[in-house]
């Protein structure tokens, strides 16, 4: 739409008024609002963030019970001994610098009906508007063998990253050269599609220079690689050859820890290094709050705001979420979430129509070794008869023919300029 | 430069910050940011890119940032991922990405990098 001359001249009125109003003492709109968002990973931290950029007169706290931000997006690079978990790990004080109310906390209940949030140290919160971010938590309960803290500590999932990551690494380390690392792979949807093949590649990364006799079985739930497989093909048949065991449609039945055995249907799969990514959905919290609606698993949103279709005031972001056709759940992703949430929540605390073309963009690099790397990406805009975010046609794609050291800076760049987009 | 892109450059300046004189104007104010916010993801927010890779934006020629991303679209200028991206974008949303850029001060600390090889586009 382009604006008309009339439209134009309006505009320009308008904010010549605005400007001339800048001298009164106080504000028109009065109460700015108050806005708790509960999670501090790429989408609670980005809509925090925005909210204050965007709209510094809104209050907004930020509820999370980790000190600091570790990415998970670069985090295989530490199993391959290719970064360290201090690169990965950002401060919380750019967002306190700009405002935000950080508590260091764990949200354990929420009203929707007085709009509060109680937390697990006995504090409740109210909001006008909530924004629930919490990332995942793991369903163990079709897997016997893991329920157990032993049985969880001994089978890491690395699927988090900081101690997960830095366990999973430090089993790498002790295992002797000829040993198996298992890799199983729940059914999609999962958190980032292209993850675990990654992991796979930073594993024989490592084994390629320090363990050349040891093996990779990955146990893959699902009928094939799920993202950039071509790509990955290339370095799994070419630098790693033979180091590889893909396995596809090998669902887990459950882990037999003391004998470091994993159980398929018709299979039984003995490793020396055994990861697990369990099945996992939408955080406690926003199963607690009644917005996991899809099979008590997933949040359905409302693209243009991403407020619950269950809940009013509620906004849920990131991997939480239940993607939008070909939308996978990504860093990139929840960052662009936590954007449209904190454009929507302020057009809305105002009383104003929110941006009615949300249009957001998923970048997705994994690094095949220590330098090279490969992407995949991808433009979603809304479509109002569908009402949803659909991928535009003929945009997006994977990197063109290989992996390279180009797209490894760009990787390193894409994950500086991500956390500082979130948390500086 | 059309009054679209005029309108949405201002807006990078900041003018429209408090334009709730109209719901229609605000709706478009928050349209803009919308649109530019998903570019921040990879560059930085409004263009400061840190490290300088991929490129900032920030304070670059409103024409030739448009004209980089049209022959990204076009595939006339090679990319790693910048000639997907483009091809998701509408002439206009680039006019109005490209008046946003070109409105922001840039920053001194934020050059492109000296890591990427000669002639090498994101």
């Amino acid at each position: 739409m382009t604006l008309n001359r009339r439209e134009f001249i309006k505009w320009t009125a308008a904010s010549a008024g605005v400007a001339a109003l800048g001298g009164c003492a106080a504000p028109e709109t009065g109460a700015a609002g108050r806005v708790v968002v509960i999670g501090g990973g790429f989408g609670g931290a980005t809509a925090a963030r925005y909210l204050r950029l965007w709209a510094p007169e809104i209050h907004v706290t930020l509820v999370e019970p980790n000190t600091e931000f570790i990415s998970c997006p670069m985090s295989n690079l530490v199993l391959g001994g290719n970064a360290n978990i201090a690169d990965l790990t950002t401060s919380y004080d750019g967002l306190r610098k700009r405002g935000v109310r950080l508590v260091r906390d764990t949200a354990v209940a929420v009203d929707p009906d007085k709009r509060q949030v109680r937390l697990a140290g006995g504090d409740t919160l109210g909001y006008d508007r909530l924004i629930v971010s919490p990332g995942i938590d793991f369903d163990y309960g079709k897997l016997p063998g893991l329920k157990s803290a032993e049985g969880q500590a001994r089978i890491p999932h690395a699927w988090k990253a900081g101690a997960q990551t830095l366990a999973l690494r430090k089993q790498l380390e002790a295992m002797r050269d000829g040993g198996v690392y298992i890799l199983h792979i729940p059914v999609a949807p999962y958190r980032c599609p292209p993850g675990p093949y990654e992991r796979v590649c930073q594993v024989a990364d490592y084994f390629k220079r320090a363990k050349p006799k040891s093996k990779i079985i990955v146990l893959d739930a699902n009928q094939d690689i799920q993202s950039k497989k071509g790509l990955f093909l290339q370095s799994w048949d070419g630098p790693y050859k033979g180091m590889i065991d893909y396995r596809p449609n090998s669902g887990l039945e459950d882990v037999d820890v003391k004998g470091m055995t994993v159980r398929l249907v018709f299979d039984k799969v003995r490793g020396d290094v055994i990861n697990v990514v369990p099945p996992h959905g939408a955080g406690t919290i926003a199963r607690q709050a009644g917005v996991a609606n899809v099979d008590n698993r997933w949040c359905t949103v409302d693209w243009l705001t991403t407020e619950s279709t269950v809940v009013k005031g509620v906004h849920v972001l990131g991997d939480s979420t239940q993607v939008a056709p070909a939308m996978p759940k990504s860093g990139s992703m929840a960052n662009q979430h936590g954007k449209i949430a904190a454009n929507a929540v302020i057009s809305l605390l105002k009383g104003q129509p929110v941006d009615p073309n949300p249009v957001i963009m998923n970048a997705c690099y994994s690094m095949v070794d220590g330098q090279k790397s490969i992407h995949v990406t991808s433009i979603h805009k809304y479509d109002p008869a569908k009402k949803t975010m659909m991928p535009v046609k003929g945009a997006g794609g994977v990197s063109d023919k290989e992996a390279t050291e180009l797209e490894g800076i760009f990787a390193w760049g894409w994950a500086r300029n991500i956390w500082a987009d979130a948390l500086s | 430069m059309t009054r679209r892109s005029l309108i949405v450059g201002c807006c990078a300046a900041g003018a429209l910050v408090a334009a709730a004189a109209t719901p229609a104007l605000a709706q478009e104010a928050a349209q803009a940011r919308g649109l530019v916010a998903a570019c921040f993801t990879c560059h930085g927010t409004d263009g400061h890119s840190v490290g300088g890779i991929p490129a900032s934006l920030a304070g670059q020629s409103r024409d030739d940032l448009l004209q980089a991303m049209k022959e990204f679209r076009d595939g006339k200028r090679p990319a790693t991922i910048m000639h997907q991206q483009a091809k998701g974008y509408t002439d206009r949303e680039l006019e109005a990405i490209a008046a946003y850029f070109a409105n922001v001060k840039p920053r001194p600390a934020a050059k492109t990098g000296s890591a990427i090889p000669a002639g090498a586009s994101y």
